[in-house]
Parts: structure tokens; C-alpha cells; sequence
């Protein structure tokens, strides 16, 4: 799949603000006043900001208020009404705490509920598609949970739940790397299969449909050097999960602490979320004879 | 919850107005339906009442919106102001390039008609633009017909009076056996795609032989993956085994052939032609007495074994040459590439198709000698070809050995074999002959192209030398119906056999992809002589579009497009006739023009009446035609047959009849086209058949009956064999003796294509295809066609590909006697293993067709024709003969052999020629 | 509407003839032209006559290749567009509604005024059958000619799909899939149309028919000779021969 910034920028970003919120709500980090307004602030700007890339993915983003409509059935409007919920939820929450006061924490555990939905429901935007066998897979919804909840603890500055889920983040990240390269043929699709001509024998693509590209071709076929994708896995699972892991451990989580693990751990997740994209492969390739990395790649990280 | 949607209008309008008229993006010339909204084309789908493509469009056709909407559309006419090839231009109007035309051509029409050359391309209006040409006088004058499938058209009038595509189809209705030689698309596409449609639907077998098993090979039941150039042997091969079987149709060739002719075997200036009566009738032997009989007394039964006076049959001839085990499938399995297996499995499958179940209609009919038979009996087996056999140098003997076979298992005009379409059947001997009398201010002595019967036809001076600039009809190609275009730069440049002063060309892309030798002819185009002059001093040039041969031009008069201007499909043309009905159609404009653009017809009416052309003028010099569409209504080739058979006299008459003036308005109100239905008795066994020869000529195809009979010996060819062996006092030169002796053989032979001489240094065939979604070069100012062939890799055959070590990205270096490409490469399983291919004209130049310079088309897209020379190297004594077939003079394009390895990627395909200034502006970057 | 709506008994769709399909691309340029003017916005090209040209069509054509384990490799032409799935992943992730399931027919639609170009039914998709206009941003898609198999402005042969109408080899079949006893029923049933990536539980309305098998006519014997013309001498065989007449 095409690693469009947008769409990094906004998992990657509203991830780590829900999962920030996540843990402000339920009064991880019990901060007042300015500390307050700095945390609770962060969060929301993570979490505005990141919706806010998403819609430049859009066509039309002057219609996007009717992405609210298909909450029944659609996972990227239940990702706007828990987003919102959340947002709007956690209002009073933040304000208490800005104010210096506190709210019963039942108003934070629905928000922080809400936040948790949001992470799962964008999560689910992606684990549902069969045509990425990536990514449809336990893997997605854990990965995404595991990020947002990692980026919370260390934005709140808890060490010991920052170390374990840096940890488990660690482990899901390379699980989902290891289990992520053998998804698409276990799937079954193969261009036998997308054509039916597999009855026949083995086809190969002779000639492409057009000599030009499209917007299939651009969206949903990215195809990564198998040395490249090594590489970054290791950049990926050491930054998000081994340096913010040590330095959680072994150092105080003073302000400028957190800030480096945060950091580090933001830069870590970029990587992982760039190669989410670049390394799911989405089954129209097989029309185009284009299987990308993962039809030769073992794995790496 | 109950389901909501939205509610929809599945209603819509579709357009304001539906104008009906012809499409142009090919020769297939299918009838269209364009949908106008507020005055503009907005839609094209195909009509479905057209004889040609019963409401079906190909892709070009389907996007002809596209041709009319293209940024590369010429704006106005153009003088040239740089040098030549440089692409500058400045826009000037029509009466300053009709006079400076004029001022061209007027002095040479009083003084040297022959230095203006005027050749055209896949026109549709040759009988137009040689009447053209001969009211001017120069003996300069053909189609592109010569460079690209000549050998086709002439094997099959030579040897049965038509040949595939517009002369005739298989009869897709009852054919049980389809098998398609060197097709990739053709110009009956979309009756083709409708045919084979037909054949599946019924289950009907289809069979492919072509080194390429792509589109309608690729749907064949089997493939032949068959040698490139040996497809005369391997149905020679054929032939044998059905020979040798007795699975031949006796009863078919004894009486609709010349099988029972007489080939005379004494000495001298006869022999090998066959026996005739005083009255030059052919004879026979009629098995009922014994003796012999003129071919067609009433009811003679010709005896096909018979001796008369030491004269054997042409059967035995042929049967003796044919079972003769040099063309048994063992030995000529090496040579073809399919196993001798194979070959006999194809001749069985032929033979079970053609004889263990006949079609039979009850329908009784009368042949030519009088004898009524109660029902017609086909062979089902119908067979199509092109230029895959014809463009090869042994084209035209293999074309005729297809048509040999197809006579002897009895299948040419009869139920589920192969029918002529009107105007066809017409033997040669009733086409005109080639005429090259010239003399300034007259016109020429008769039409220009034509069917030799022998060496007196032949174009050539007192002196012996050629009389056409193209050299064709001399002994070089003495057949050469069409004329050979693509010598006409080369030997103008070289001033062989003279020197011209004026090129005109028509919608031909002669610096480009219609050239071999591409970047030779750009170099002749623009070379001077010693005091500085062009050696082509002028050149006039018709096109649509900014096409690379725009820029070698010095006058560009820019043609309207297909939907702004009249044409004429004419029966005295190349018309759209079907095997059950005569058909001709016109163009119309269904918009007009929104620029200083004029149909080039009419252009030419214009010049014909500022140059006082007979025919276009009256004695007193004035007009007689105010411009093509009048021309088209009002001219009479004969008394009362003219361009259009549709509604002429008072608007009931169909053929023959006065001018009608209302006869366009006719035309659109049917949708711009007239039919003329064969009666059923008529519909089959047309060369024989009185009911047909009768219809014939009420409709005006000719003026009395002609029945004749197939020639399996052609006693033209014989002609000039008799006088390469020093007969006669045409006599080819010394160089030319034994090769028109070896190659004129009145049966059909097969010898190595001229191209093998390239050697073991050459070990492989390199060919082209048409894409079926592209014209030659001007699909790729289309904007949704080139999207899909945007640029062409060279496909190679997984042996060549495993032992280069190709792999999916690679470029190759190719090479040819004559020159080099690097290009990129792609693997392909089903294709022969000696072949490698590619699609024609995809390559650009840059610069051309208002495209980006960076287009793809021109920096990866590539052209073949730089390996392919116009001349063949030289031969033992010096000499370089034309690239072409020695009967007809056809390019062998197919001919070519090259060697290819790997080559590191260059920066784009190469040669890799400047970009050429474009004569319009840039195009806008989107669309809509 | 994002939820499917009940099966409908009527289903609408294609039935594609790969023994039949040569690959001349007229389908897909019919299909651009008509619906380049037809429903919803134009079909835009970005680039057109430029170094990378891009545009949005509704139905590509392929050319595979296929080596069976014997004989050699044939050439498969493969027409690819919406085939109006039943289980449409494509309308039931789509967070506007924009995508919808047509209740009476089964066609599969996008209401271009509600869609955001989010891409996802894009996405969900198994078929690459939708694109998402380049200039619009709205998701284009086969709307099967909607606007065509209705259109009494319309001669009644002429409701049917653009891309069936001007098919030249007649590959394309268009009709009801819910009749068992439609035509393109039927040649589903006689020919064995198959669906496309089966294992992805789209339940698509199109079929595809399979390429008929090739190679030699299993029913035809190799041609006995008449007589052994290298014995008997052609004056033998010419006599047999002719004795058939
Ligand atoms: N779409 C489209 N249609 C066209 C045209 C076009 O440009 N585009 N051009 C028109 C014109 S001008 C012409 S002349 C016709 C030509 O129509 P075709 O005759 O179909 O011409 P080509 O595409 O050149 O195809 C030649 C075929 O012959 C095969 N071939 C080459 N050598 C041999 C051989 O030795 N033996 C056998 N058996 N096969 C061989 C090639 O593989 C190829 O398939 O098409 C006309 N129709
Ligand atoms: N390598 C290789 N080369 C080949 C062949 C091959 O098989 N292989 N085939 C050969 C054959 S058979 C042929 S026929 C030639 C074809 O070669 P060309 O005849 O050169 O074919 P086109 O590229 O179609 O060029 C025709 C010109 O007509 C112009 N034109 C288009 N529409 C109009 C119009 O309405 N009016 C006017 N006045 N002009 C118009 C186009 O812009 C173009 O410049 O190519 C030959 N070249
Ligand atoms: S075959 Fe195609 S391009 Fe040729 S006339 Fe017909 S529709 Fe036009
Ligand atoms: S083919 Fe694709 S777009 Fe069409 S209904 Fe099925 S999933 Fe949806
Ligand atoms: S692109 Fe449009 S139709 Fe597709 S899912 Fe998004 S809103 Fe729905
Ligand atoms: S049914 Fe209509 S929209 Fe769909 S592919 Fe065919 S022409 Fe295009
Ligand atoms: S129009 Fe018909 S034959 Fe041509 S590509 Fe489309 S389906 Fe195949
Ligand atoms: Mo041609």
C-alpha cells in the first residue's frame, strides 16, 4: 500500500494523543494547572492534528462531516463518532484538571473507554480489509492498542507501565513483522486464484492492462527492496520500543526525559507505520503482477 | 429499518442530436452513431444497422471523440521557414498555399508531368486522387498498397479474381474450420473480432499460425508457432498430404479451375502456356468424347487426367510437383518449426472439416455452362490471411499457395468457405493494366496501376528503363499492382531511374513509422545538392495532425477531420461491400471545423480547377466540380455509374443511373450508407454462377457478364518466365534473368525470404504486430489510448531469454545488417522460439503529436524500422535490390533478421533523434 | 447506504467469455466514452498527452500468460471490472453511505454527491474495480450502465451496457444472474463460469467462463494416403484418384 503521509502522519499522531488522553484520563498523571493544560494539551493537539492529516487523504474533505452517517457498519465512522465522543468527553475532565480540581473518575473512565474505541475503531479501519492479509489479522488492532497505550505512558511519564509496554509493544511489533510475511499466501489469493486462470497452470502477466499508471496502481502497489524493509524494521522496533524500554528503566522521568523517549518512540513509530503501508500488500497487485516485498521476504526485525 | 438509497434518473437524455456517419480511425470503416450536445460530439457508439459492424466499435473507434478533441490538430496551413526537418512553420491562409502550390505544379504539368510524384496512404479515396493524377499526367501515382500487402491483394486476383479482406470474408455463419495465417488484427477488424465471435458461439474450431500467439491466436483452439517466412512450405507440405491422400475436391476443380487446362510442352515461345482454341478460348478435354472442348461449351465434363498431343493437364503438373517428397512433412519440419506430426494433423483436420461433413444448402443454381445444380455443397473450411505470409519476399508465391489449397479442397465461394465480396469476384483480366504514357499538358494515357498479363505491360520506357519513379511494373517487380512507395524517397533522392521536383504526399508518415530505414530517409529528405538546393526540391504535404513528417514538409495543407468532412466509400473503390450485398457509405460533416482546416479533397477539386485538370474542367476551362461532396454526386466514371451507387437518377435507381442531387441527403438519411443485397440463388459460386454475373452487371460492377475460371497455373507468370529464358523481345537485364526465371513459376513455390542472406551473424526473426487498440502512429495523440500503449518492449522467447540471462526490467541490444536499437525488453512463453516482436509504431519522435518530449512514447517507445533497409545488401554482383518481393514488389517488412544481447540501460531507447520544433502549441496538461 | 440491503432476487452482471476475449480494449474505451459524459462526473485524464499520463477507467483489460503442463503457453485476455459483488466489502466499509447496493438489481453504486474520496471501499475492494477520480476526488466505479439498461430515451437493444454493446466478439454477456433460466445463467451453467478470488467470500454477480481447452482435434484421424505414391508411381495414384470422381 501507498505509505501516504497523511495517513502516517494521522495514525501515527492521533495514536499517540489518544493514547495520551487514554492515560490523563485515567489520572496516570494526576497534574494541575499549567502541567495540566501542557499534557492535556498535548494530547488534544496530537489528537486534532492527526484527525486533521487524515482529511487531507480525502477527495472531498468539505464533506467529511458524513463520515459520521454509517456508524452501524463502517469502521472509519465509528472511528469519527469515538474520536469526537472521546474529544468532546474529556472536556470537562481536562478543564477540572487545568482548574485544579477533579471531576468523579467515572467521567474519565467513559473517556478514557472512548479513547481506547477511537485507537481500536482506526485499528479495525485496516484489520478488517481481506484484501491486505497483513493486516487483517489480530496483529492490527494489537499493534495500533500497543502504540497508543506505549506513546500515553511515556508522554505521562510512568516509568514502570512505559517499560512494560514499551516491551510488549516490542514483542507485538516483531510478531507482527514475522507473522505479517507469510499472511498473503496463506491467504490463498494468488493470480491462479484473482483470474481463475490457475485451473489452466501457472499464469505470469504477459502484457500490463495500460502502459501508464493508475490510481490503483499508486494507492494500493508499493513495492519495498527487501534490504530496505530489514533495515527498517530494526530502526522501527528499536526506537518505539528497545530506547524508550532502557531509558524508562534506568532513567528518572524527568520533563526532558520524557521528551527524548517520547520522541525517539514517535520516530520509531513513523518508521513502523511507514512500513505498515509500504510492506501490506493489497491483492489487486496480482492483477498487475506486482507482489511487492513480501512475496520474496522472510522477515527481518 | 427499511433500505434507503438515493433515488436515481436512470432516464437520462443521452444527446441532442444523433448524426450518422462513418468512422476513419482504420479501413474497416464501420458505420457510427455521434451523439452531439449543444452542438459538440459528446458521444460515438457504432450503428447497428451498419453492414460493416452490426453496432460493434473497436477501440480507436470508441475513442474517435479523442481524435477530434486532440491538441495536435492542425490549425491552419503552413509554410515552412526553417530548414527542413527543424519543424518551423509560420501559419499562412489558403490562397497563399493554393497559389504557391500552384506555382509548383503548373509549370511542371506544362513541361514534365512525371516530376510531380503524388502517393498516398490509407486513403479512402484512391479513385478519386488517381484521377487526380492522371488528369494532371504524371505516371507518379499510387496508394500505400505496395508497402503494405500488395502480395495478398495480387496472389489472390491473379490465382482466383479477389483475395481476403475487402475482396471477400469467410463465411463466418457455416464455417466448421477456421484457420488464420499471419493475422494480428487487419483491416476487416471488426468483422474479424464478429466472425471469430460467431465461430465461438458455435463451438466452431479456430486455428492459429503465427510465430506470435497473441489476440486471435490467442483465442484459437490451436497454434501453429511456425517459422517466420516458411508458411509456403508448410502449406505446401499440406498440400502434399492431402494430394497423397485424394482428399481434394475433383468435381470443384474440374470444372471451376484450370486444372484441366492444357499446358503446352513443346519448345518455344509457348510452351508452359496452356492449349487455346482460334478464339483463344481455353481448352479441355471432355470426358464425354474424348476430344477437346473450349473450358466453357455447354455441357463439357473436363477430363483432369487427361493427354492431348503430348499436353498434360495443369492437375498433373501439379499433383506431380506436389507429392513430390521434397514437401513432405518430414522435410520441411526443420525448416518451419512444427513437427511433421503437426503438419499431418493439420492437413487431417482440413480434410475431415472440408469432406466427411459438407455443408449443403437447398439452393438450386446455374452455372456459366448452362448445367443446373439442385443444391450448393461447401467445403466448410474457411481460411484468412494477411501480411504476416504477404509481407515477406516470398509473399506472394505463399499467398498463392494458399489459395491453391483452398481451390483444391473446393472451398473458395462455396457454403462455409471463403466468399468474395462485390466487386469481387473479377479476374485480372478484367482490371485495367498499368499505363506510364506521359506529356506535359496532357493527361495520362489511362489509369496507372493495373494487373500485367505479360511483359508488354510492364511500365518501361523506349529505352527500357523504368517509367515510374517507384519502379514498379519493370522486371525488378513486374507485378507490382499497387506501385512501391517505399522506394519513392530513396530512388527521388538518388534520382534513379530520374529526378523529381515535386513530393506530394497524402496522410502518409513517410519520415516515420511508414519508412524502413527511418533515420536514412530523414537524412534524404533534407539533403542538398551541390548548389545548395534539396535534392526533393519540394514538398507537399496533407495530414491532420502534427506528425513527424510534418516537420520534412514545405507546405503543409491540413486536412479536416473524419467528422468534418466529406468521403466517399466508392464501388469503384475500396467499398464496404459484404459477401451477401453490395455497400458503399459516405462521410458527411457532422461538425464543422473551429479552424483554418479544409478536406484535403476538396483541396485537390481546388487545385484540379486552378491547374485546368481534364476531368475537372469543361472545354471552356470553367469548374465542373465545386468540391468533393459535388464531385461525389456529379461525376460519372461511365455513363450513369459514378462514386455512389446509392439512390441515383430520381432517388430509386441502385448502380446505375443519372446524378441525383439529393443523393447525400439520401445517404445521411440512412445513415450513411446504401446496400444492394445479393439475391440468395447469387449468394455462392459467384464466378461462375449466371444469377450472380447477371446482378453484377444491373447494378453496374461491370458492363457483361465474365464469368471465368481459377488460374492454379498463371500463365502471366509464365510470360515473363519465358522471357527471362530468352523469349519474346522483353527480356529481363542479364542480372535479373535467373531470378525472374526461379521466382515467376505459374505454380506456386516456395524459396528462402532474402532476408535468410543476413547469415548465422542474424540468428533471429524480428517482427512487428498491430495493437488492436492502436492506428499506426496516430493513436498516441489519443488520450485514453495511449494510456495503454503509452510505449512497446520487444518480446523474447523464453529460449533466448534464459540464454541472454534476461530478466524483468532489462534493455536489449539488436542488431540487423543495416543498424542497431536498444530497447526494453519482456519475456513471453507462447511465442516462437527463433522470434522476437513488438508492437508497431508505439515509438515517437520527439517533439511529434504535441506530446511531452518526455513522453514515454518517445524514451522508451521504440520503432523496428531502423533495422530494416529499404535495399538489401549487396549482392554478388554489386548490385542492391529493393527489400521487397520480386513479383510485386511488397516491402518485406518481415523479412528482417538481427541478433540481441543484453545492453546496460541508456538513459532512453535508442537512436534517440532531437526533438523537432512543434507546429502547434503545447497541449493543456489535463483532461477535461 | 453502508448496510447491504436484503438479496435481491434480481442480480444484475456480467458474464465474461475468456475462449472468446481478445483483447482489443474496444470495452474499455466504450466504457470511457460513455460514462465519460453518463453518470456522475467525467472520467478525467491527469497528464494526458504528458510524460506520465493517469486517468480513471472502469474496466481494464489484462494479458496473462498461462504455461499448462503440456502443450505450449497461451495467451489469456482478461477483462477486469465491478462485479457487483453480494457480499460488497466495498459499500459496507464506506463511512458516508456514498457507497450503496441497489436493492431491486443488485448493482453496486456510488452517490458521487455524498462521497469524500476517502479511498477505503477502494481499499476493500479484492478486484481493483474502483478508481478515484483524479480530478473530482470522488470514487468512480462500473456503474453497469445504469443509466443505459433503463434509458427509455433508449432504443430497447440498446439497454445494455456500453462495453456489451460494442464488445466485437460478443465476450460480453449482460443479464440477470438471479434467473436460473437467463441466457447468461445458462452459459454459466454450460461453460462452468467461475467467480474470482472465491476465498475472499465477496460472492461476486459476475462470472468469468473459461478458456476452452486447446491443442489438437482429439476426434480427427491422421490422413491415410490414397495409395503409396512412391510404389504404384504417379500414374497409379492419378488413376485411383480419379475413379472417385
Ligand atoms: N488496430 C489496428 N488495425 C489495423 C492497423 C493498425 O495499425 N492498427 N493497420 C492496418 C493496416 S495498414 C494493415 S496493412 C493491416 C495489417 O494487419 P495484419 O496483417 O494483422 O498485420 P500485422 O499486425 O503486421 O500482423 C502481422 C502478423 O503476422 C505475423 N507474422 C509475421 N511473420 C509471419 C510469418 O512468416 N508467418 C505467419 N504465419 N505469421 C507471421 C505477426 O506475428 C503478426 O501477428 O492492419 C490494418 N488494421
Ligand atoms: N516496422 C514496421 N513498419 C511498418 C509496418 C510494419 O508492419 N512494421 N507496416 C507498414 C504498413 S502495412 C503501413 S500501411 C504503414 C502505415 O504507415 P503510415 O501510412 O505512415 O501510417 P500512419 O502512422 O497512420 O500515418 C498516416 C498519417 O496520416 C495522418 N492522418 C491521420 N488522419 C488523417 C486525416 O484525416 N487526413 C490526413 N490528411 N491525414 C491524416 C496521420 O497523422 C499520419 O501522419 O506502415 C508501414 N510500416
Ligand atoms: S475497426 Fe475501429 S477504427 Fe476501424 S473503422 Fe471500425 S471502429 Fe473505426
Ligand atoms: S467488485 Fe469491488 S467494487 Fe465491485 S462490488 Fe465487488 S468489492 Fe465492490
Ligand atoms: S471513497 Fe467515497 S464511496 Fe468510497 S468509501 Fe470513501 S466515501 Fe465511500
Ligand atoms: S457496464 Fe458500463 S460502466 Fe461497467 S464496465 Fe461496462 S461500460 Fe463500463
Ligand atoms: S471488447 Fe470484448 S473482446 Fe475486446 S477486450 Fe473487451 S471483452 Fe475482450
Ligand atoms: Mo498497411
Amino acid at each position: 500500500m501507498h505509505p501516504a503521509p497523511s495517513v502516517i502522519i494521522f495514525t501515527v499522531l492521533s495514536g499517540a494523543g489518544f493514547g495520551l488522553l487514554f492515560f490523563l484520563a485515567l489520572g496516570a498523571a494526576p497534574v494541575f494547572g499549567l502541567a495540566a493544560l501542557l499534557l492535556w494539551g498535548t494530547g488534544y493537539a496530537l489528537a486534532v492534528i492527526g484527525l486533521l492529516a487524515s482529511t487531507f487523504h480525502l477527495g472531498n474533505p468539505q464533506r467529511a462531516l458524513r463520515a459520521f452517517t454509517q456508524w452501524r457498519t463502517s469502521w472509519l465512522s465509528r472511528e469519527g463518532w469515538a474520536s469526537v465522543g472521546a474529544l468532546l468527553l474529556l472536556v470537562p475532565v481536562a478543564l477540572a484538571a487545568i482548574a485544579g480540581g477533579a471531576l468523579p473518575p467515572v467521567f474519565g473512565l467513559v473517556g478514557a473507554a472512548f479513547c481506547l474505541a477511537t485507537v481500536a475503531a482506526t485499528s479495525m479501519i485496516y484489520a478488517q480489509l481481506k484484501t491486505v492479509p497483513r493486516w487483517n489479522y489480530w496483529t492490527t488492532p494489537a499493534l495500533f492498542l500497543a502504540f497508543a497505550a506505549t506513546a500515553g505512558a511515556i508522554l505521562t511519564g510512568r516509568n514502570l507501565p512505559a517499560a512494560i509496554l514499551s516491551a510488549a509493544l516490542g514483542v507485538v511489533l516483531v510478531l507482527s513483522f514475522r507473522l505479517g510475511d507469510g499472511r498473503f499466501a496463506r491467504r490463498g489469493a494468488s493470480l491462479g486464484t484473482a483470474t481463475g486462470l490457475g485451473r489452466l497452470g501457472a499464469p505470469r502477466v504477459l502484457a500490463p492492462a495500460h502502459t501508464s499508471s493508475n490510481y490503483l496502481m499508486k494507492e494500493m502497489i508499493h513495492v519495498v527492496g527487501r534490504k530496505h524493509s530489514r533495515r527498517l524494521r530494526w530502526i522501527a522496533v528499536i526506537f518505539a520500543s528497545v530506547l524508550p524500554l532502557l531509558i524508562m528503566l534506568f532513567v528518572p522521568p524527568v520533563p526532558p526525559v520524557v521528551a527524548v523517549a517520547a520522541l525517539l518512540h514517535l520516530a520509531g513509530a513513523f518508521v513502523a507505520r511507514w512500513l505498515f503501508f509500504a510492506e501490506a500488500e493489497h491483492v489487486v497487485g496480482l492483477y498487475y503482477g506486482q507482489r511487492g516485498p513480501e512475496g520474496g521476504t522472510a522477515g527481518g526485525g | 429499518m427499511t433500505y434507503r438509497q438515493p433515488k436515481l434518473d436512470t432516464s437520462p437524455k443521452v444527446s441532442d442530436e444523433v448524426r450518422k456517419t462513418t468512422c476513419y480511425m482504420c479501413a474497416c470503416r464501420c458505420g457510427i452513431n455521434v451523439h452531439l450536445k449543444s452542438g459538440k460530439v459528446s458521444y460515438i457508439e457504432g450503428n447497428r444497422d451498419h453492414p460493416v459492424n452490426r453496432g460493434v466499435l473497436c477501440a480507436k473507434g470508441a475513442s474517435g471523440i479523442m481524435q477530434v478533441t486532440a491538441p495536435s490538430r492542425l490549425r491552419a496551413p503552413l509554410k515552412r521557414v526553417g530548414p527542413r526537418g527543424s519543424g518551423a512553420f509560420e501559419e499562412i491562409g489558403w490562397d497563399e498555399a493554393l497559389e504557391l502550390a500552384v506555382s509548383w505544379l503548373k509549370p511542371l504539368r506544362e513541361t514534365a508531368p512525371e516530376k510531380l510524384a503524388f502517393f498516398t496512404g490509407r486513403d479512402q479515396s484512391q479513385s478519386f486522387t488517381s484521377f487526380w493524377a492522371q488528369g494532371f499526367g504524371t505516371p507518379n501515382y499510387a496508394a500505400h498498397g505496395g508497402f503494405c500487402s500488395v502480395n495478398m491483394a495480387a496472389a489472390g486476383i491473379y490465382t482466383m479474381g479477389g483475395a481476403f479482406w475487402e475482396f471477400g470474408q469467410p463465411d463466418w455463419d457455416r464455417a466448421k474450420l477456421f484457420i488464420l495465417f499471419g493475422v494480428a488484427e487487419d483491416h476487416d477488424s471488426n468483422p474479424i473480432k464478429i466472425g471469430i465471435g460467431k465461430l465461438k458461439a458455435r463451438g466452431a474450431r479456430v486455428i492459429g499460425v503465427n510465430p506470435v500467439r497473441t489476440g486471435y491466436n490467442g483465442v484459437a483452439d490451436d497454434w501453429y508457432g511456425v517459422t517466420p517466412g516458411t508458411d509456403g512450405l508448410l502449406i505446401l507440405s499440406v498440400i502434399h498430404e492431402l494430394l497423397k491422400a485424394g482428399r481434394v475436391d475433383l468435381d470443384y476443380l474440374a470444372r471451376f479451375t484450370n486444372a484441366p487446362c492444357l499446358v503446352d510442352e513443346a519448345e518455344g515461345p509457348g510452351r508452359g502456356l496452356l492449349l487455346r482454341d482460334k478464339d483463344g478460348k481455353l481448352l479441355v478435354i471432355d470426358k464425354a468424347t474424348g476430344k477437346p472442348a473450349p473450358f466453357d461449351r455447354t455441357g463439357v465434363r473436363p477430363d483432369l487426367g487427361a493427354t492431348h498431343k503430348g499436353a498434360r493437364t495443369v492437375f498433373q503438373h501439379l499433383a506431380e510437383r506436389y507429392l513430390s517428397e521434397e514437401y513432405a512433412p518430414e522435410a520441411v519440419a526443420g525448416r518451419t518449426g512444427i513437427p511433421a506430426e503437426r503438419i499431418r494433423g493439420l492437413a487431417a483436420e482440413i480434410a475431415h472439416a472440408a469432406f466427411d461433413a459438407p455443408v449443403v444448402l437447398d439452393r438450386a443454381w446455374t452455372d456459366f455452362r448452362g448445367d443446373v445444380h439442385r443444391q450448393m455443397t461447401g467445403r466448410p473450411v474457411a481460411f484468412h490471411a494477411m501480411r504476416g505470409i504477404s509481407a515477406h519476399s516470398n509473399g506472394f508465391q505463399t499467398c498463392r499457395a494458399l489459395h491453391l489449397l483452398q481451390i483444391l479442397i473446393g472451398s473458395v465461394e462455396t457454403p462455409g468457405g471463403f466468399r468474395f465480396k462485390p466487386p469481387y469476384p473479377k479476374p485480372p483480366e478484367a482490371h485495367p493494366r498499368p499505363h506510364s504514357g506521359f506529356n506535359p499538358c496532357r493527361p495520362l494515357n489511362g489509369p496507372h496501376l493495373g494487373f500485367v498479363q505479360g511483359p508488354g505491360d510492364l511500365a518501361l520506357k523506349a529505352d527500357g528503363s523504368p517509367a515510374r519513379i517507384d519502379k514498379a511494373f519493370t522486371w525488378e517487380n513486374p507485378m507490382s499492382a499497387h506501385g512501391l512507395m517505399h522506394m519513392v524517397i530513396p530512388n527521388a533522392h538518388a534520382g534513379d531511374p530520374y529526378r523529381i521536383d515535386t513530393l506530394l504526399l497524402y496522410m502518409a508518415n513517410m519520415s516515420w513509422n511508414s519508412s524502413m530505414n527511418t533515420a536514412a530517409v530523414m537524412e534524404m529528405l533534407t539533403d542538398k545538392d551541390e548548389t545548395g538546393a534539396y535534392k526533393i526540391p519540394h514538398i507537399i504535404y496533407s495530414d491532420a495532425y502534427a506528425s513527424e513528417m510534418v516537420a520534412y514538409a514545405d507546405l503543409i495543407l491540413p486536412d479536416a477531420t473524419y467528422l468534418e468532412r466529406h468521403d466517399c466509400i466508392s464501388l469503384l473503390d475500396r467499398p464496404i461491400c459484404e459477401a451477401e450485398a453490395a455497400a458503399d457509405a459516405i462521410r458527411w460533416p457532422v461538425v464543422e471545423p473551429d479552424r483554418e482546416v479544409r478536406g484535403f479533397q476538396s483541396v485537390l477539386v481546388d487545385l484540379a480547377n486552378r491547374l485546368g485538370l481534364p476531368g475537372f474542367v469543361d472545354e471552356e476551362g470553367r469548374a465542373k466540380y465545386r468540391d468533393y461532396a459535388d464531385y461525389m454526386v456529379n461525376h460519372e466514371r461511365r455513363p450513369d455509374v459514378g462514386p455512389l451507387m446509392g439512390w441515383r437518377g430520381n432517388g430509386d435507381q441502385t448502380g446505375r443511373g443519372a446524378p441525383n442531387p439529393d443523393q447525400l441527403q439520401r445517404y445521411i438519411d440512412n445513415g450513411g450508407f446504401a446496400t444492394a443485397h445479393i439475391p440468395d440463388e447469387a449468394q455462392f459460386f459467384k464466378p461462375w454462377n449466371r444469377a450472380y454475373q447477371d446482378w453484377a452487371v444491373s447494378l453496374g460492377l461491370y458492363d457483361q457478364p465474365q464469368p471465368y475460371i481459377f488460374s492454379l497455373w498463371s500463365e502471366p507468370m509464365q510470360r515473363f518466365r519465358l522471357a527471362a529464358e530468352g523469349h519474346g523481345e522483353r527480356q529481363p537485364p542479364e542480372h535479373l534473368r535467373e531470378r525472374v526465371a526461379r521466382t515467376m513459376d505459374p505454380l506456386p513455390i516456395w524459396y528462402e525470404p532474402f532476408g535468410e542472406a543476413a547469415g548465422a551473424a542474424y540468428p533471429v526473426h524480428a517482427l512487428t504486430q498491430r495493437p488492436m487498440a492502436m492506428y499506426h502512429s496516430w493513436g498516441s495523440q489519443n488520450a485514453w489510448l495511449r494510456q495503454i500503449h503509452g510505449h512497446n518492449p520487444l518480446y523474447v522467447p523464453t529460449k533466448i531469454w534464459t540464454e541472454k540471462g534476461f530478466a524483468d526490467g532489462d534493455w536489449a541490444r539488436v542488431t540487423s545488417p543495416s543498424g542497431e536499437i536498444v530497447v526494453p525488453v519482456a519475456h513471453m512463453a507462447a511465442l516462437n522460439e527463433n522470434t522476437i516482436w513488438t508492437w508497431n509504431a508505439i515509438g515517437k519522435r520527439k517533439g511529434a503529436w504535441a506530446l511531452d518530449p518526455a513522453a514515454p512514447e518517445s524514451t522508451k517507445g521504440f520503432l523496428l524500422n531502423h533495422l530494416i533497409s529499404e535495399l538489401l545488401p549487396e549482392n554478388g554482383d554489386g548490385m542492391r535490390w529493393s527489400n521487397s518481393d520480386p513479383v510485386t514488389g511488397q516491402a518485406a517488412w518481415f523479412d528482417l533478421r538481427v541478433r540481441i544481447e543484453k545492453a546496460d540501460p541508456p538513459g532512453e531507447a535508442q537512436p534517440a533523434f532531437g526533438a523537432i520544433a512543434s507546429p502547434v502549441p503545447p497541449a493543456r496538461r489535463n483532461r477535461p | 447506504m453502508t448496510a447491504l440491503p436484503p438479496p435481491s432476487a434480481r442480480k444484475l452482471g456480467l458474464v465474461i467469455d475468456l475462449d472468446t476475449c481478445v483483447g482489443c480494449q474496444a470495452c474499455v474505451t466504450a466504457c470511457k466514452g460513455w460514462n465519460d459524459q453518463g453518470y456522475g462526473v467525467p472520467l478525467s485524464d491527469q497528464n494526458a498527452w504528458g510524460s506520465e499520463p493517469s486517468g480513471t477507467f472502469l474496466n481494464r483489460v489484462h494479458a496473462y500468460e498461462v504455461q499448462p503442463d503440456t502443450g505450449p503457453a497461451q495467451v489469456v485476455n482478461f477483462p477486469r471490472s465491478c462485479l457487483h459483488c453480494e457480499n460488497a466489502p466495498c459499500v459496507t466499509v464506506c463511512p458516508t453511505g456514498a457507497s450503496y447496493k441497489r436493492a431491486e438489481d443488485g448493482i453496486v453504486l456510488v452517490n458521487e454527491d455524498a462521497c469524500i474520496g476517502c479511498g477505503l471501499c477502494a481499499w476493500a475492494c479484492p478486484y481493483g474495480a474502483r478508481e478515484l477520480d483524479g480530478a473530482a476526488g470522488v470514487m468512480k466505479k462500473c456503474t453497469l450502465c445504469v443509466d443505459r439498461i433503463y434509458n427509455e430515451n433508449l432504443p430497447e437493444a440498446d439497454r445494455v451496457p456500453a462495453c456489451v454493446r460494442t464488445c466485437p466478439t460478443g465476450a460480453r454477456h449482460f443479464g440477470d444472474l438471479g434467473d436460473s433460466e437467463s441466457a447468461v445463467s445458462r452459459l454459466v451453467a454450460e461453460r462452468g463460469g467461475y467467480d474470482l478470488m472465491p476465498e475472499l467470500g465477496t460472492s461476486p454477480v459476475n462470472k468469468y467462463l473459461p478458456p476452452r481447452a486447446k491443442g489438437a482435434d482429439e476426434r480427427v484421424d491422421i490422413l491415410a494416403p490414397l495409395l503409396d505414391v512412391k510404389a504404384s508411381g504417379f500414374a497409379g495414384w492419378l488413376d485411383r484418384l480419379l475413379e472417385k470422381i
